[in-house]
């Protein structure tokens, strides 16, 4: 194509030139147009290194870029390359974000998080909104106050187990337990209080330290002996389940006093709607404070302190939230004890994971074992007392389950309770993997499993069906939890 | 006698005169008055039927860097793990400021004032800088975490050793491997200890990340601590050191002022160059001549 074509330019140059007959004219363009050729040619082969060298050069740009992911390492060393250090993933300490640029920082944050596959809480919040607007459009029902208050009230049994989950999962082990020991525990206290008549609360407590004691046993085989957990707990899964049969006996069931105690604890309400409003109202406000104090202190102590229109946004945030649910209950029933009993436990659990040189532990164990046993970490004694919380929290919400139904039979703690509850733990954003989740995940995943389990109650679906759908969203949320960590890893961030 | 059997033999005179035996040569050498911080006197260990160590000296005194090379297998590992007590000597003594110690466990290292920073990093990827700064003496305030101490106080310390890192809120796993490593050896001067021990500090590192590192060693030379470095690059012992400690075969071969010793003195004590048939033999015939 070139070639004829500079062909064709050549020949009309000479053809200008010399306007003198036509016919000697042709000859010497012709003879004009086989130099053309040959100067056509090495034209091409000129134009071929002049790729070539193109090519060196877009691989030397490659370099450079190369040198720009060091340079962006060591950009707090020296800025080499602003630009590459600019659009680079860099850490930024949130906070400075925050009061360096309003907020627009959220948002860089937000983006910054969301490649760093950092998501938190963003697939379970999108996930509850999706379930409220199906199940809603599929039943008007479903987010009335009586099925929302339902709701509230069933996710305790789950969430409290969930809790204790979440701590085994920091550690990267799992309690595949928990479910055979929630079941032993409402069995306990049904045989001490109703066939042996002690007192209710005696049972409760005899209940509790045995959900423990189990767990610790669980957590001495592993940590101790060195039997991977995954097999011990699957052991304790089969002897629990066993052990609370062999409790409950010939009978099977055995029906519990639905205004003792035990049978309070997801039936009583505080019907006064001054409680729930008094509930939201000071839960802000502790937040506010709290969140207040501490950011004095690190402006006192001359460290990076979010800005205080930060603390507000989130305090406004938190109120919405808490003063919607708390409008919500006070439609139907009241503030439900149960719920203000998980809220207790989700708030002193969170303090121990974050505040304290035992929650740090944890998360040590669940980043480096070898790193926490340096750090003078006894870990064994972590490991046997998380797995003794497991046994606990399992106890408790095994409590929940049997006041819910007045009884602890034969089938308490089994079916997809365990399933549950891991899936309630993961979904709300804890990862299987160790060392990242808090236990406020508790709340969120066992949010939506119970309302996936409720709205498809209310179309009457049946349990195949709802066994079919609970595994699917668990694999979603494993697939999620890989993917992040898969992005993290990339982001360098786990 | 051949000229070349000459130069060996004078060589290797030269070398008796430098380093053997060790502890009498680094006394002459480094400043005599001054008790050293930490002193080995014929310490030997064995592992069943090997024998790691066998009669090694070693001495380091405060505001000193001391270079321990030696090959693969050389007993290096195992002499900085009887130092920091993770091995437990069997025979010879440990002296820590001049007086007799016994060190058995970890424990008895940290508390004398050894801090070492091992190969591996022992940093936990999930905790942010500052967690991983006070793992395991975390700062505490009525039985809370206090955050903002530990906070204040790491970057602080991060300023007084120049490391810069972005924000010390961010989890060590986006730190590159430089800053990774000097989070370490910051960590390990958190209890201010008299002495430190790296364990290849520079192994996994690139150029830029293994000046980082170099510069910090400097830095605690000047701030007075003693420090004992291990690495099988030499260009880093030659820039950091002050003395190199060699080992081979789990014996001392030497202990060399860095500032007039060659490269390849070092390298041949390392490898053995100068123990060999040929110099075996040189010295045998120089005796028979006499």
């Amino acid at each position: 194509m070139d070639k004829t074509s500079t062909q064709a330019e050549e020949t009309t140059a000479p053809e200008e030139e010399t306007p003198a007959p036509a016919e000697q004219a042709a000859a010497p363009a012709e003879e004009a147009a086989a130099p053309a050729e040959e100067a056509a040619a090495p034209a091409e082969e000129a134009a071929a290194p002049a790729e070539e060298a193109a090519a060196p050069a877009e691989e030397a740009a490659a370099p450079e870029e190369e040198i720009a992911a060091p340079a962006e390492e060591a950009a707090s060393h020296e800025v080499v390359n602003a630009e590459a250090a600019h659009d680079a993933l860099t850490a930024v300490d949130p906070r400075l974000l925050v009061r360096e640029q309003g907020l627009l920082g959220y948002w860089a944050e937000f983006k910054r998080k969301v490649h760093a596959g950092d998501l938190g809480s963003i697939p379970v919040v999108i996930g509850l909104a999706v379930i409220a607007v199906v199940f809603q459009l599929l039943n008007s029902n479903f987010l009335s106050a009586k099925n929302l208050t339902d709701i509230a009230v069933t996710m305790v049994g789950t969430g409290m187990m969930a809790v204790g989950i979440i701590f085994v999962l920091l550690l990267g082990e799992i309690d595949l337990s928990v479910g055979s020991v929630s079941g032993v525990s409402g069995a306990i206290v049904a045989v001490l209080s109703v066939t042996h008549g002690m007192n209710e609360w005696l049972a409760l407590l005899v209940a509790l330290v045995s959900g423990a004691a189990i767990g610790a046993l669980h957590g001495f085989f592993f940590a101790r002996i060195g039997a991977p957990a995954f097999a011990v707990t699957l052991a304790g899964l089969l002897f629990w389940l066993g052990f609370m049969l062999q409790l409950l006996g010939d009978n099977g069931t055995i029906n519990l006093d639905g205004d003792g105690v035990v049978g309070k604890l997801t039936t009583y309400f505080f019907t006064d709607i001054a409680a729930a409003y008094g509930l939201a109202a000071l839960a802000v406000a502790a937040y506010f404070l709290g969140a207040f104090t501490d950011n004095r202190r690190r402006a006192a102590a001359g460290i990076p302190s979010r800005p205080v229109a930060d603390i507000v946004l989130r305090s406004v945030v938190l109120a919405v939230v808490a003063f919607a649910a708390a409008y919500m209950l006070n439609q139907d029933r009241g503030l439900p004890l149960a719920l203000v009993i998980f809220l207790v436990v989700l708030v002193a659990t969170d303090f121990v994971l974050r505040r304290t040189a035992y929650g740090r532990k944890i998360f040590a164990l669940g980043g480096s074992v070898e790193a926490s046993r340096r750090a003078g970490i006894n870990v064994t004694a972590v490991r046997v007392s998380v797995f003794a919380l497991a046994g606990f929290f399992a106890a408790a919400g095994g409590l929940f389950w049997a006041s819910k139904i007045a009884a602890a039979n034969q089938s308490a703690g089994t079916g997809d309770l365990l399933m549950n509850v891991i899936a309630a733990a993961v979904i709300g954003g804890t990862s299987l993997f160790g060392g990242r989740g808090r236990t406020w995940n508790a709340l969120l995943g066992a949010l939506v499993i119970v309302s996936i389990q409720y709205g498809l109650a209310l179309e009457g679906i049946r349990t195949p069906v709802v066994y079919m759908i609970t595994g699917g969203v668990l694999l979603a949320t494993v697939v999620i939890d890989s993917v992040t960590r898969k992005t993290q890893r990339t982001a360098g961030r786990a | 006698m051949p000229p070349g059997a000459t130069f060996l033999l004078s060589h290797r005179a030269a070398f008796h005169r430098r380093g053997i035996p060790a502890g009498q040569a680094a006394k002459e050498m480094v400043h005599v008055s001054a008790t050293p911080v930490l002193a080995l006197r014929g310490v030997s260990k064995r592992f069943g039927a090997v024998q790691a160590l066998t009669d090694v000296e070693l001495e380091v005194h405060a505001g000193e860097v001391v270079a321990l090379v030696g090959d693969n297998g050389a007993g290096k590992s195992t002499l900085v793990k009887t130092i920091a007590g993770v091995h437990p000597i069997d025979e010879g003594a440990i002296e820590w400021e001049g007086r007799k110690v016994g060190i058995n466990r970890p424990h008895d290292a940290q508390h004398l004032g050894i801090a070492t920073v091992y190969q591996d990093l022992a940093l936990c990827d999930n905790i942010d800088v500052v967690g991983n700064l006070y793992l395991g003496r975390e700062l505490r305030k009525r039985g809370v975490l206090d955050e903002v101490e530990m906070e204040r106080r790491a970057l602080e310390l991060l300023k007084t050793l120049s490391i810069r890192i972005p924000s010390v809120r961010i989890p060590i796993a986006s730190l590159s491997g430089g800053q990774r490593q000097t989070v370490a050896i910051a960590r390990s001067m958190l209890g201010e200890p008299k002495l430190v021990i790296l364990d290849e500090p520079t192994a996994a590192l690139g150029v830029e990340q293994t000046a980082q590192v170099l510069d910090l060693v400097e830095r605690l030379r000047e701030r007075g601590h003693a420090v004992i470095l291990i690495s099988h690059n030499m260009a880093d012992v030659k820039a950091v050191a002050d003395k190199v400690a060699v080992l081979r075969l789990g014996r001392n071969n030497g202990v060399f002022e860095v500032a007039s010793t060659s490269q390849e003195e070092i390298i041949s004590a390392i490898t053995g160059a100068t123990d060999n048939a040929v110099t075996r033999r040189a010295a045998r015939t120089a005796e028979e001549q006499k």
